[in-house]
């Protein structure tokens, strides 16, 4: 049997969603991030709305996201994308507003936005990439770094009495009133994965149902900052950060 | 029908002025001395009369990155603040910029630094004519000497934003701010439709129909080459706004042998000056950049081979007298005068001042 035999339309099983363009990403071996934008993608498509969707990328590994999904976007400056996204919603009502944001800038440098954001209840999906760990800048201390957990700026791991606690924002978020749909999901499975679509589409169509902010995080791995193999980090990923970081709604208002 | 005029503050003008105009959103935090102009919206509620968004931020920070996201949508959004406030957007300014977005910003100024005091000053001139963010940037700057032209300024700098694709900067102060006079409102305009700002701004993210390339608003360019480019592109737009949109005003210019340069609230003293010095038979003239940045250097540079000598008056410590001394190239006499910290000065001080530091020099 000759390979053209075999590719052939009515032998497709997978695609590449039509959002995703070419370019090679950037992205490690083994990064989430892959993963967590083809979903967004696929959401974006199945809802009919590749023409009234507009990004907002972060400071931080993703801030190249932009390059790989066909959609309009605003690069916003570090830990602001949510005040970005609330004026683009507000003054654009008719389009759907999404942040994808990393740790640093979410749960760190961009806290007051996120909060504010979300407590007014600002339409829209903040995407949350949570790999405990700086990865664009090499790999220091984020606020979700694990007690214990080594990195470039807690060489020796993080100590509480030095750096404090790892921040769980999503809990932080789901007690506000302006949040409708706050959940932690992950990609390392293919069940996971499938899990994890649902949750970015009911994100999603809350934003354009006029239901308040929705909040899907993904607890991820970072085999770079972590200085381990994508086996190793899934692995790890399941061990450490699960039990700190719970999976599965915080809040979910129907 | 007879001109509509009205009473009322220099920020409230603006306030009436940015509904009026058809401005598409307002993003702000409250500082005194320009709380009237988010307080005066929401009085207005002009979402239900024009459609126009009004919102109260959670900091500074976040109403100039709001303002980065309105305008990255093509729309007309502003925003305000007072100095302190003013440092805080900085990195917004530069982030606008950087991406070449056009906006609004009013700077009521207080006297700093640091949290300082209420009281007028205009002691952010360097802030905002020499950079305030990082990066090689300029800011169209206007500097209004009454609450007449804190009204007018608001379509002025719209417009300008607009025609260069760069942020634009009302440059005020608590004087202007706060003083009540009589003002001619502009007439109402249509907000622009989604259609319109499709036209007018196709860079602008509206969501990306099919056929088109995606629009990313951005001010990231790893590659420097690319990033070089950039940047001779903003200095060629500066280059042209700097030929082409130079504005000031001469009062009793025409005979001087002695110039007062002041901006803003300054310049209305120094016109009581300019008649004071007169009366006592010195032939004074004043110069009032309207445009601070781009600086009127041309005609300041013309002067300086008529007139004797020259006294840039400034509630601060000496700033814009460092671009009169780079106009007047050595030719003639620059001296500053000014006063600090919210203290606001006399015509009569200010004529002291100029005897004092310029005519008796010769």
């Amino acid at each position: 049997m000759e390979l053209t035999d075999i590719i052939k339309p009515e032998n497709l099983v997978y695609d590449k969603p039509e959002l995703m363009n070419n370019n090679p990403m950037h992205y490690c071996p083994g990064c989430s991030h892959g993963v967590i934008h083809k979903l967004i993608a696929e959401v974006i498509a199945d809802m009919g709305m590749e023409e009234k969707t507009i990004g907002i990328s972060p400071v931080g590994c993703a801030v190249f996201a932009y390059n790989y999904l066909d959609i309009d976007w605003v690069e916003a400056a570090h830990g602001r994308a949510p005040a970005v996204a609330t004026a683009l919603k507000r003054l654009n009502k008719d389009k759907m507003i999404f942040t994808y944001q990393g740790d640093g800038d979410l749960a760190a440098i961009g806290t007051a936005e996120t909060i504010h954001a979300s407590n007014r209840g600002e339409n829209i999906v903040i995407v949350f990439v949570n790999n405990a760990i700086y990865g664009m800048t090499g790999g220091q201390m984020a606020p979700t770094t694990l007690e214990g957990m080594p990195t470039s700026t807690c060489p020796y791991g993080r100590d509480i009495a030095l750096n404090g606690y790892p921040l769980k924002i999503s809990n932080i978020l789901a007690l506000l009133d302006g949040t409708c749909y706050v959940t932690r999901q992950s990609v390392e499975t293919a069940a996971a994965v499938r899990k994890a679509k649902k949750s970015l589409r009911k994100a999603f169509e809350n934003s354009m149902l006029g239901k308040g902010t929705s909040i899907v995080e993904f607890v991820s791995t970072c085999s770079s900052g972590w200085k381990m193999t994508p086996t190793q980090s899934n692995n790890w990923m399941t061990e450490h950060m699960f039990p700190f970081y719970p999976l599965g709604d915080l809040k979910n208002v129907e | 029908m007879a001109e509509e005029l009205n009473l009322m503050k220099g920020n409230e003008a603006v306030a009436h002025a940015a509904i009026r105009y058809g401005t598409d959103g307002y993003f702000g935090y409250p500082i005194t001395p320009q709380s009237e102009i988010l307080e005066t919206l929401m009085a207005e509620m002009p979402w239900e009369k024009t459609g126009m968004v009004v919102l109260q931020a959670e900091s500074e920070v976040a109403a100039i990155n709001m303002i980065y996201g309105g305008a990255a949508s093509g729309k007309r959004v502003m925003t305000s603040s007072s100095s302190p406030g003013i440092s805080l957007k900085q990195e917004g300014i530069s982030y606008l910029a950087g991406a070449d977005l056009p906006c609004l910003i009013v700077n009521v100024m207080r006297g700093g630094p640091g949290l300082g005091t209420i009281q007028p000053s205009q002691a952010d001139y360097f802030q905002t004519v020499k950079g305030g963010g990082h990066g090689d940037y300029r800011l169209i700057t206007l500097a209004p000497s009454s609450v007449q032209e804190m009204a007018d300024f608001v379509s002025l700098g719209f417009d300008l934003a607009f025609t260069y694709s760069n942020p634009c900067m009302i440059l005020s102060d608590g004087i202007i701010g706060q003083m009540m006079e009589k003002v001619a409102l502009p007439p109402y305009r249509k907000r622009k439709t989604e259609a319109e700002i499709r036209e007018e701004s196709p860079w602008a993210v509206q969501g990306k129909p099919k056929g088109r390339r995606p629009n990313i608003v951005t001010s990231l360019e790893l590659d420097p080459a690319i990033m070089e480019e950039n940047n001779n592109r903003f200095q060629a737009k500066y280059k042209k706004i700097e030929e082409a949109e130079v504005r000031y005003e001469e009062f009793h210019c025409e005979d001087a042998e002695y110039l007062l340069v002041a901006f803003g609230s300054a310049a209305r003293i120094c016109q009581k000056t300019v008649e004071l010095a007169r009366l006592e038979g010195i032939k004074l003239g004043l110069l009032r950049p309207i445009t601070l940045w781009p600086f009127p250097k041309e005609i300041i540079k013309t002067y300086a081979h008529k007139v004797k000598g020259m006294l840039s008056v400034e509630l601060n410590a000496g700033q814009m007298v460092e671009d009169v001394r780079l106009a007047v190239n050595g030719k003639i006499r620059v001296e500053h005068f000014g006063r600090l910290g919210g203290i606001v000065f006399t015509p009569d001080e200010i004529l002291v001042a100029l005897k004092e530091k310029i005519i008796q020099h010769g």
